[in-house]
């Protein structure tokens, strides 16, 4: 049986489409459809439930310690009210999950970690860390929503006026409008936007409240099916997709993330001894046909790669995926062959993101 | 039959245009539930199709459907202009159709429209 957020009521209400996604019914698309979703995020504003998102928090003296051990990225000189993300590795330097790291003072740190991760994440962590250090779950408590798109400043501004200004910042007990939230300024799409948690009970409160102070500004609601289309045309990974227990972040092309020089993490040795045989890059398909994940790339007839996700661009107009190539065949510019259901579709490898904004 | 519009139970309608010659596409309650279809896969002209097996695949955003003839024959024509622009589908799927069979001989249990639209209620 899945879970609700607190905000399904309102998906329900406003015809969302409710799928099981992670363990929770989400919308993956409203009435207006994932193309106009889509297209509302990357020219005016959307607004989705990201509740399902799981949170744990790592608190005490040794959480600095721990953090950096734990996760491949250094943490040793980050600010309070910064935020980076992060790689979450085995010691076979496979990759147990991608989150991103609050840090609300030096010995508390807040882990937004993926819904279908979070309670291997927590046992994961919870039976590695040494020493002083506190580790909750504290997702059920709490209801979070990405505002994401050009006019997502415009919409919040209407509602507080302490917002993070710099990207990848937050900022906490902010009062927006009456509801005290945690904003970062972050998201999953490729464009300006934030990400917006408070106490579970009043999710509805701020939803409806966003929605309102957003209708001026084009702001609708979004699904699942929008936030993927719009993290594959950022060039984001999805765990479960470019990443996984088997596949390294350095095979993922994450390198910013994974911090060799740092003294030790779990999955260092790992991560050399895997080496990066293998890359991930861009797919632009120039035949006719929509490569998903899965799909064995061809060169010459010789099997070179596997997809790991693909779509139907809406901002391109021209199908993208991404691939898990040999390192031979990394190059931008190689032309490949595409197998979909039995079907040669020719595609190129291109350079990751498919689409940046415009600032 | 001709000029009126059958259906199948997997939401696709045949159009026939004589005995032998029809025309396939899917219905306005398969658009809808697809939602933004982007890619169709057409069969080529010439090819063989049979009743109750795929012939095509129709791809919205975020899934992938296959299309069933309603009938055994061979294709005659296929629609173009869902190769550039697929979400002329969702405009008006009784205008989009996909493909026109000929030497028509064999048939599936098709529903007539009101049939169709009472399926529709007892499936709901």
């Amino acid at each position: 049986m899945e879970k609700k957020t607190p905000i399904y009521e309102r998906h329900v209400e406003l015809k969302g489409r409710m799928v099981p996604f992670a363990g929770y019914l989400l919308p993956v698309q409203y009435e207006t459809g994932v193309i106009t979703e889509h297209n509302a995020v990357r020219n005016k504003a959307g607004l989705f439930d990201v509740s399902h998102m799981g949170q744990i928090v790592l608190q005490g003296p040794d959480a600095l310690e721990n953090i950096n051990m734990l996760l491949t990225n250094d943490f040793t000189n980050m600010s309070d009210g910064r935020a980076k993300y992060s790689p979450m590795c085995n010691p076979e330097g496979g990759t147990i999950d991608d989150l991103i790291v609050f840090r609300q003072s030096k010995d508390k740190y807040l882990l937004g970690v993926n819904a279908a991760n979070r309670d291997k994440d927590f046992e994961w962590i919870k039976s590695n860390v040494k020493g002083n250090v506190e580790v909750l779950d504290i997702s059920d408590d709490i209801a979070q929503v990405a505002l994401q798109g050009p006019n997502s400043y415009d919409i919040l501004r209407k509602l507080t006026n302490n917002i993070p200004e710099k990207y990848y910042s937050f900022l906490e007990d902010v009062d927006v409008n009456g509801i005290i939230c945690f904003v970062s300024k972050t998201g999953y799409t490729g464009e300006l936007g934030y990400e917006i948690s408070c106490d579970k009970t009043d999710g509805v409160k701020l939803w409806n409240m966003l929605l309102d102070a957003g209708e001026e500004f084009g702001l609708i609601p979004c699904g699942l099916g929008a936030r993927d289309t719009l993290r594959l045309e950022a060039g984001m990974p999805l765990y479960g997709h470019e990443l996984s227990e088997e596949i390294s972040p350095l095979e993922a092309s994450l390198n910013f993330t994974v911090k060799m020089e740092k003294e030790d993490f779990i999955g260092k040795e790992g991560i050399r001894k895997r080496g990066t045989s293998r890359r991930r890059v861009g797919l632009k398909i120039t035949g006719r046909g929509i490569a998903r994940e899965d799909c064995d790339v061809f060169v010459d007839g010789q099997k070179v790669g596997l997809t790991t996700s693909g779509t139907h661009s809406p901002t391109l107009g021209y199908p993208i995926a991404m691939a898990l190539m040999d390192k031979d065949y990394t190059d931008i510019g190689i032309e490949v062959v595409v197998n979909v259901r039995g079907r040669e579709i020719p595609a190129v490898i291109c350079d990751l993101p498919f689409y940046t904004r415009v600032k | 039959m001709k000029g009126e519009r059958f259906y199948l139970k997997s939401h696709e309608w045949i159009e026939f245009i004589d005995e032998k010659t029809a025309r396939v596409g899917i219905s306005d309650f398969a658009q809808q539930e697809l939602g933004d279809i982007v890619f169709v896969n057409l069969p080529e002209v010439g090819d063989e199709v049979v009743a109750g097996e795929g012939f095509a695949e129709v791809e919205s955003v975020k899934s992938i459907s296959e299309v069933y003839s309603p009938v055994t024959g061979v294709v005659r024509s296929v629609n173009e202009k869902l190769q550039d622009s697929p979400e002329l589908v969702n405009e008006d799927a009784y205008d989009a159709w996909f493909v026109e069979i000929g030497d028509i001989s064999a048939k599936e249990e098709l529903l007539n429209e009101e049939e169709y639209n009472e399926f529709l209620e007892s499936e709901n």
